[in-house]
This record gives structure tokens, sequence and C-alpha cells, in this order.
């Protein structure tokens, strides 16, 4: 009886089956957040396509492909990839901080042939499938044992240091923040996590005296008062802030901002498009894209709550967490509530690489959601 | 094996849990972003409008034009002429900036030194920032650079304004020029003119040009752009148009002007006409002068430092700033305070020198003049007879009788750079020196030597006050945009009428009469007499010995050490109008070049009948002094 029960986990489906499965709905989502992507980078380059929109597009048509390619593709088999792959961009990681092509400062990019990959971005993805694999193994008293806990922190830590090495803060701690979520997810116990906090907490002032040079510390400080250094450091922030706030209630019309038409705004395509954004269609347009990427968060912990397997559910849990870490960092960064650390808006910054990542994502929470019923024996996680 | 051990269900359990954990907590976080942006868009949403506003919209200047100066009949002195310049736009070149220049040099010629500014200021600015190429081309160098236009990319035509002289260094001391301004000069605005931020305004640094800038600048106009964050101009939303600088109207006449210089030529001159009656100033000239057009441009090094080391001080207004010793032509005006002192019978004898004490005064004779009275003493300007005057008089009714007569004190002409003088008394010295006045010293002051100096313009107030008997003030404005210049009517002054017959008819003399100094000189067409008195101011100290073995002539002497000669004079004599004075800077030889130079401008202006002709003021003189006796 109790194998019936579960007779769909081991049903294999046909390629119509899976496809009918995909949540089309999210699909709607998420191609309707594009397109404001798309409205965007429109409307920055001074209502024209090129360079950025008709680009962008392509992009966004390419990781379409790419998300129901992932999504299709059987959870065991991600799960069967996931350490080759965090070892896999592991070795990039390096590769790339030995060899790599720089860009403003920083060492982020790999060039190979006519594609520049970005082994950050693949890392993301890669530790998130990674830890989901360990912790799978793990039950609930087992992560917070010291030694279990020893292999998911190092996991962490690796990539993180070779990202912050680029330097690629934000990035950085987006891996972080993934990572110990996850470990909190699968049940690390709150005697870890409650002295972990109070001594983050402490570190931080203690950082602050000691460690931090003083141009760190002028930076900081250029940050929680923009306004001190309006044409120098703090620019981008008080700019950006005028750019947001002058939008008023119903913003001033679509191709009518002039904060980013006259190229007030720094990076107005990439990392700070949420500005125009703000600027032409005021709160009201902020609130409603705010609330699209509420319900896709919403989708994605339904998606999370209803697969069967833990390697599943933690999957899906990291990439939702993933993409609202996204929105949290830059939407934060761009309404001046935190420092600059350059990190775009998922779907609606300009950029290859970082939508292809997203929509890669997104396949993989697609699979999650097909391949729901697929039960896998714990056995398969852990570290063998 | 089960599928769902009691483990699996345990983390099943801790798994939900802490996710409607973390979803609350992202909940929270959204709302929180939600609320940050209801902070920025709707509680500040005013602030950051404004913020925005200011951003895009830039406030561009648009300078007037500056005022014209005209004559008294309309004549333009200072005007604004086009300025045909080349700009250089950086992002519309074909190639890089320094071939452009070249291939723009073999159109119009170019130095190295301009080549080079370009080039660099080219690199100090924006690439859409125009950049200064040539200016002030004539109209065919203009032409031929419009014609190869198309061959010329990047190459931007304009047409600007600048201030122009027509009439070049005859004016120079009296309208000045105009200079970009400097640093000085902002410190020094008490207003806070936004048109002296403006790249390339010009103000007036000298003349009437300064002294009058204010009315001349006019009022700055206004464009509201929008620009973009590099400051490139999107395009024009608004436009309030400058309000031109107001012409200012002079009591010049520009022809007397253009005679006087002539007539000056390159001697170091100092000479004012004046209507006696008014004290309107006809004419005033301080030769050599300077080209005003080169201030304007940009002056040379070279050209500076000719102007700067010429002995003959092209750069000062002598009229104004010189102080000499008055001279002999101070005579008339102690002769005046003598007679109101009841010495108006006074005859002395002169047997060329004069003793007091132990000291023996000269008289510029050597011989002597024999028995001498007021009128002769002034025709032949007899040192031994105003040495008796003057010990009479005694140095404080000298000083208070020749002070009446505008002598030793600032006129107040509205020319900057004006300078005082000295006419000493027993408590000037006082306080200067601290020392108790010499009865030798009065001697001295009695033929205008010793402390005294004045200016040409206190000389020609004074030779105006004493054929009018009005205590006239020069004046050399007489409109300013539409407004007549206040002008208080001349009271008369407080000398007898005898006392004034008197030393007009000594003046008379000294031209008209033989024997007098300037006889030789006079004019001699009937109703255009002038009447007049000669004067020497002594460079040089002529020591006992050259006395006794004969004072060196000036032609003999090296032109630096010639004594200054010095001349005042009115006509005509029946019913005084003009009123003239000058210094020829070592100029007393005896040929009297300084008297004839006199004698020439006041027949002409005579002739010309500068003061009989209608003036073009756009308010009629008369109801100009009417708003003055008002006032």
């Amino acid at each position: 009886m109790t194998t019936r029960a579960y007779a769909a986990a081991r049903r294999t489906l046909s390629l119509v089956d899976k496809l009918y499965e995909i949540n089309w709905g999210l699909v709607l989502l998420i191609s309707l957040i594009a397109c404001v992507g798309f409205a965007m980078l429109y409307s920055v380059a001074g209502a024209s396509f090129s360079p950025w929109a008709g680009k962008q597009m392509i992009f966004f048509a390419v990781g379409l492909v790419l998300m129901i390619a992932a999504a299709l593709v059987d959870i065991r088999w991600w799960l069967s990839i996931a350490y080759p792959a965090y070892g896999i961009s592991l070795i990039l990681l390096v590769v790339v901080l030995a060899a790599g092509h720089s860009a403003l400062g920083a060492q982020r990019w790999l060039t190979l042939g006519p594609f520049e990959l970005q082994p950050s971005e693949l890392m993301k993805i890669a530790l998130i499938l990674a830890l989901a694999r360990y912790l799978h193994g793990l039950g609930v008293e087992d992560v917070s044992r010291p030694l279990r806990l020893l292999i998911p922190i190092v996991m962490i830590a690796m990539p993180a240091f070779l990202v912050l090495k680029q330097p690629n803060l934000g990035t950085t701690i987006i891996l972080v923040a993934d990572g110990f979520s996850l470990l909190f997810l699968a049940g690390l116990s709150w005697w870890w996590i409650a002295p972990a906090f109070a001594s983050v907490a402490t570190a931080v002032p203690l950082a602050w005296r000691f460690l931090l040079h003083d141009y760190q510390k002028a930076r900081v400080m250029t940050f929680l008062n923009p306004e001190s250094d309006a044409l120098g450091a703090g620019w981008n922030i008080t700019q950006a802030k005028i750019a947001i706030g002058s939008g008023g209630l119903t913003g001033k019309g679509y191709l009518q901002g002039s904060q980013s038409r006259l190229n007030f705004l720094p990076e107005k395509h990439s990392d700070f498009i949420i500005t125009n954004f703000s600027e032409e269609f005021g709160f009201v347009g902020s609130v409603a894209l705010l609330l699209l990427f509420t319900i896709v968060i919403g989708y994605g912990v339904q998606i999370a709550m209803a697969a069967r397997s833990q390697f599943a559910r933690l999957v899906a849990m990291g990439l939702v967490l993933n993409f609202f870490f996204y929105i949290l960092i830059n939407g934060a960064m761009v309404m001046g509530l935190i420092p600059v650390v350059g990190i775009p808006m998922p779907l609606v910054s300009y950029g290859g690489t970082a939508m292809l990542s997203v929509m890669f994502g997104f396949g993989l929470l697609m699979s999650v959601h097909v391949h729901r019923q697929v039960e896998i024996p714990r056995h398969s996680g852990g570290i063998i | 094996m089960p599928l769902f051990d009691r483990k699996d269900k345990s983390r099943y359990a801790t798994f939900t849990r802490r996710t409607l954990v973390m979803s609350g907590g992202m909940t929270a976080v959204l709302c929180a972003l939600g609320g940050r942006l209801y902070q920025l868009q709707i509680k500040d949403g005013d602030l950051y409008r404004t913020a925005a506003e200011d951003n895009r919209v830039n406030e561009r200047l648009v300078a007037p034009p500056r005022g014209r100066i005209l004559d008294r009949f309309g004549v333009e002195l200072a005007n604004n002429r086009r300025n045909y310049r080349l700009l250089l736009v950086a992002e519309q070149l074909n190639g890089n900036a320094a071939q452009a220049l070249d291939t723009i040099a073999r159109v119009i010629a170019l130095s190295d030194q301009q080549k080079k500014r370009v080039l660099r200021d080219l690199a100090a600015n924006k690439k859409f920032v125009p950049v200064l190429v040539a200016e002030n081309l004539t109209w065919d160098e203009f032409a031929l650079v419009n014609q190869h236009l198309p061959y010329l990319p990047g190459l931007q035509p304009d047409v600007g304004e600048t201030r122009a002289y027509p009439f070049g260094p005859e004016l120079s001391h009296l309208l000045g020029y105009v200079a970009p301004v400097s640093p000085d000069d902002k410190k020094k605005s008490d207003g806070d003119d936004p048109l002296l931020d403006l790249p390339g305004f010009r103000i007036g640094k000298r003349g009437i040009e300064k002294q009058y800038d204010d009315a001349v600048r006019g009022e700055a106009g206004a464009s509201r752009v929008e620009v973009n964050a590099y400051g490139r101009v999107i395009r024009e939303l608004s436009k309030d148009p400058a309000t031109p600088g107001k012409d200012v109207w002079l009591t010049i006449d520009r022809e007397l002007q253009h005679f006087v210089d002539q007539r000056l030529g390159g001697e170091s001159c100092a000479l004012v006409v004046m209507d006696c009656q008014t004290g309107d100033v006809l004419a005033l000239s301080s030769t050599p002068g300077f080209d005003p057009n080169l201030f304007n441009v940009g002056i040379t090094q070279d050209v500076w430092h000719t102007l700067t080391t010429d002995d003959h001080k092209p750069l000062i207004n002598k009229c104004l700033s010189g102080a000499y010793p008055p001279g002999s032509t101070f005579k008339p005006a102690v002769a005046l305070a003598a007679v109101d002192a009841g010495l108006d019978n006074l005859t002395v004898n002169c047997t060329g020198s004069y003793a007091m004490g132990n000291y023996t005064f000269h008289c510029w004779k050597k011989g002597g003049h024999g028995h001498v009275d007021l009128k002769r003493g002034i025709q032949a300007s007899c040192d031994v007879f105003f040495y008796e005057t003057a010990r009479r008089l005694g140095i404080d009714r000298i000083a208070e009788g020749t002070k009446r007569l505008g002598l030793g004190a600032a006129t107040g002409i509205e020319i900057p750079g004006e300078i005082g003088g000295v006419i000493p008394s027993s408590a000037w010295k006082l306080a200067k020196y601290g020392v108790p006045w010499q009865q030798g010293e009065t001697l001295n002051t009695g033929i205008g030597q010793g402390y005294v100096l004045v200016t040409p313009i206190q000389l020609c107030t004074q030779v105006a006050r004493i054929a009018s008997g009005k205590a006239v003030v020069p004046r050399i404005t007489r409109v300013v945009g539409n407004t007549a210049e206040p002008r208080a009517v001349a009271d008369p002054l407080p000398f007898s009428d005898k006392a004034f017959a008197l030393v007009r008819e000594g003046m008379n003399a000294v031209a008209n009469e033989p024997g007098g100094t300037a006889y030789a000189w006079r004019i001699a067409q009937p109703g255009f007499e002038m009447a007049g008195k000669t004067g020497t101011a002594q460079v040089r100290k002529i020591s006992k010995e050259e006395h006794e073995t004969g004072v060196k002539k000036n032609e003999s002497l090296p032109w630096k050490l010639r004594d200054h000669a010095l001349f005042i004079a009115f006509a005509p004599v029946t019913a005084p109008r003009y009123a003239a004075a000058i210094v020829m800077e070592h100029g007393a030889v005896g040929a009297h070049p300084h008297v004839q130079m006199v004698r020439d401008i006041l027949l002409f202006a005579q002739q010309r009948d500068v003061l009989g002709l209608r003036t073009a003021y756009p308010v009629s003189a008369a109801s100009a002094d009417r708003q003055a006796s008002h006032a």
C-alpha cells in the first residue's frame, strides 16, 4: 500500500507529461518581469532598442529555452552532477583569478571563444546544488554535529574567498547568505545560530575600529551621508535617490524620466535600471513590480514545500532565496539603504550572463516542480 | 527499505517550519523596501522632484550689449563691433585635432602658439564644448573660412560682439578700456552680478568705461536650458532677453578733441578745454595715448613693455593724475586774493632780485622790470611783484583765495584716478611736517613754486572761474541712458567784480598788449582774441652759482631736465566762453610751442563754434538743467 501510494514517485514521466507539468503561470510571471526590463532598457537608451533592449530580448529568449530544458531534466540527474558542477566551478574561479579578463578593476570574466563566462554566476547555482546534495544525506540532528557542519562551511568558504579576491563583494555576500540559509533550512541548531549572530554583532564594531583602512571607513561614511560628498563618491547614491523620489506617486510617465535620459544616473542600464522604472512609473508602479517579485517568491516557496525529497526542497528554497537576495541587495542599494556593491536586479538589469544564470535557476526550480513526486533515498546524499 | 523514515519526517517538519520563518522574514524585508519607496516617493517626493528639476535645468547667462559712449553731437566714441570668430568642436572632427588645425592654418594664419593653446583647450574641455581658435578676424578672412567650411569639419564660424574704439588712441585716457574680469574685480564688486563669472566677459577698467561701468554694462538675460549630466545642452526651455547697457553722452566734442590730439602731436602734454560758463569739458587730452582696442583683444608683452617704459608715460592720464607746480599760472589767483585784500594799488620796483633776511629771491628777468603794478605784474609775470604781494597777503590768505578757484583739491570730474594736489598753508605744514611756516616759503608759493602742486584739470577750472566769475565745476557726462546727469547751477565766486576785472585785464595784456609774455603768440583774428597766463615749472634745482653765472637755457639741457611749460587761457576776451589749460612736460623752450597749441585750439573751437552748435543729447539740455535745479 505504501508503495502504491507513492507510485507517482517511481513513474517515469514522458516528455509531454513533463511539459504539461511545467508551471506555466510562473513562466508568465517571469516573462512579465523581463518585459518590464525590456521596456526600461528601451527607455534609458532614449527610446531605442539598441544598444540594450534588443539584445536583452535575445538573452531572454535563449534563457527561456535554457529554463525549459533544465526543467525537463530529471531532478536525480541534477543531484548526480551536483559535486562535479561544484568542483568545476571552483576550478574555474581559481582560473579566473589567475588569468581572467579584468573589467572595472575586477577579474570576473573568462573568455571562451565567442562567450564570456562569469564563473561566480555558475558557482551560485553549483553551491546550492552541492550543499543540497550534502544536506540531503543528513538527518536533522546530524546537521549540528561539529564535524558534519565543518564540511558545508568549507564548501561555502572556499568559493566565497575566491570571489571576494576578484573582488566582488556583492556575489560573496550572496554566496554566504545562500549557503547559511540552506544550513538553517536543513535544521541547524539554534545553539549554533544564536552565538554566530552574537559574534558577528560584536565583530562589526571591532572591525571598524581595528581592521578597516581610513579610505574604507570614508566609503562607508559617504554611504551613510551621501550628500556630504554629492559630487564625488556620493554621486551615484544621491542621483539614484533623486530619480526614485522625483517619481512621486504615479511617476513622470514612460520615456519621461529626466534623470536617466539626461545621464544623471550611473549604470542606468544595469545595476540602477530600477531607478528609471521608479522615476517613470512612481510609487504605484514600483510597488506593483515589488508585488510581482513577491508572487514569484511565493510560487517558489510553494514549489519547495511541495517537493518530496530533501534535495529538491533545499534546491528550490536555495534558488528562491538566491533570487530574493538579489532583489533585496539591489533594491536596498538603489534606494540608498546599503552601500553600492554591484548586484543587478534579476530579470530586469541588462546582462547576458546574469539573465542566463537567473533563467537557469528558474529552470531548476521548475525541474523540482515537475519532479516533485520523485523520492530520492537518503544515501544518495552526503559526501559519498 | 521505507522511503520515509522517522528522520525524514522530522526533517520535513523542520524544513517546513523554517521555510515559513524565512518566508515571513522575506515578506517583512520586501515590505521594508516598499516602506522605503513610500518614504522616497511619497513623503519626500516633492523634495526630490525639485532636486531633479535643479539637475536638469541650467540657467545660462545672456550677456547684454554694452552701452555706447557718445560725444555731445552723437558721434560714437565707443561702440560694439561684430567679432568674427572661429570655434572648434572636438567631437565633430575627422581625425586628430593637430591635423585639423594644420588644415585651418592653410586658410587663415595661425601661429604655433595659437595652435598649442587650442590643443590644450581641447584637451581640457569635454568633447562637445566649442573651443576658440581665432577671433577678431576681418570680414575677408571670415568669408574665406566660410567658403572652405565643407573641407574643415568641426570648425564653427561664429559672430560675437566686442568693444571697439573707432578713434583708437585719441580718447584713450578719457574713455579708458575694457578687459576681462580679474579676481580682484570680483572681490571688489559689492553686488554679486552673475555677469562677472561669465567666461570672456569684459568690464571697464579705466576712464568713463570704469566710472559708468554699472550703467553701460546692462543686465544679464537668462536662457534656461535643459542639460544632461555632462553639461551638454539638450534644448532651450525659455529665454529672458538681456537688458542692454545705457548709452553715456559726454560733453566732449570729438572734432575738437581730434584737433587737439593732432595739435599736441607726440609731445608729453596734458590739455583740457572747458565751457567756462558751465564747466562742460569739451576736450581732454593726455598725450601720448594708447590704443584701448589692444586691451580688449589682449595686449602683447612687447606692447605692454613699451607702454610702461616710455618716459612720456602714455598710460597715465596727466590731466587728472599729473601733479605739477603751477609756476606763474598761479599768479592770477594770487592777484585776485590780493585785490580783495586791499592791495589793488600796490606798486613794486623790480630790480631783478628781492632780499629777505639772508636770502635773495630772484626775478626770472635778470635786469628787473622797474616799476610794476598789478596789471603789469601779471602781464610781464614779474616775480618780485608777487614776492611782495605774497609777503603782504600771508600764506593763509593765499591758500584761501587760490583754493576758491578750485586749486589743490580734486574737482570731482567723472573719471577715476583724479588726484588732489597741494595748496600749502601754515596749518597744513605744521600738520604735515611738524614745523612752523617760514616766510620765505610764502614768497615761493606766491610765484607758484615750493609746495604747490596742481593738476591740469584744476588749472583749467581756475581759468574758467576767473573768466566767468562763477564757481563752475568740470563735468564730462551729460546724459546716461535717458536721464540727464544732475548738475548744480554755478554760484558766483566771493571775489569782487573789481578784482575779476583787474585780473582779466592783466591776462588780456599778457596776450594782447606789447610786453605781454604771450603777445608773440596771440590770436590776431578780431573777436576771437584770448587772454591768458604763461607759466614755467622748475624741474631741477638752480644753484646759487648758476644764478650768478647765468641760468642755463632749457634748450641746452637734456629733455628730462627741462622745465615744464604751462599756459592757461580763455577766449573770447570780451565774453568768455572757452577756457583752456595746458601742461607740456619739459616743454619750456623759447618758441613757446604750448602757447601756440592753445592759441590754435581756442581759435579752432571758436571758429567751429562748438558751444553754438545744436547738441544731440536725447534729453534737451534745458530740461536737463531744470531737472538739476529741482534736485
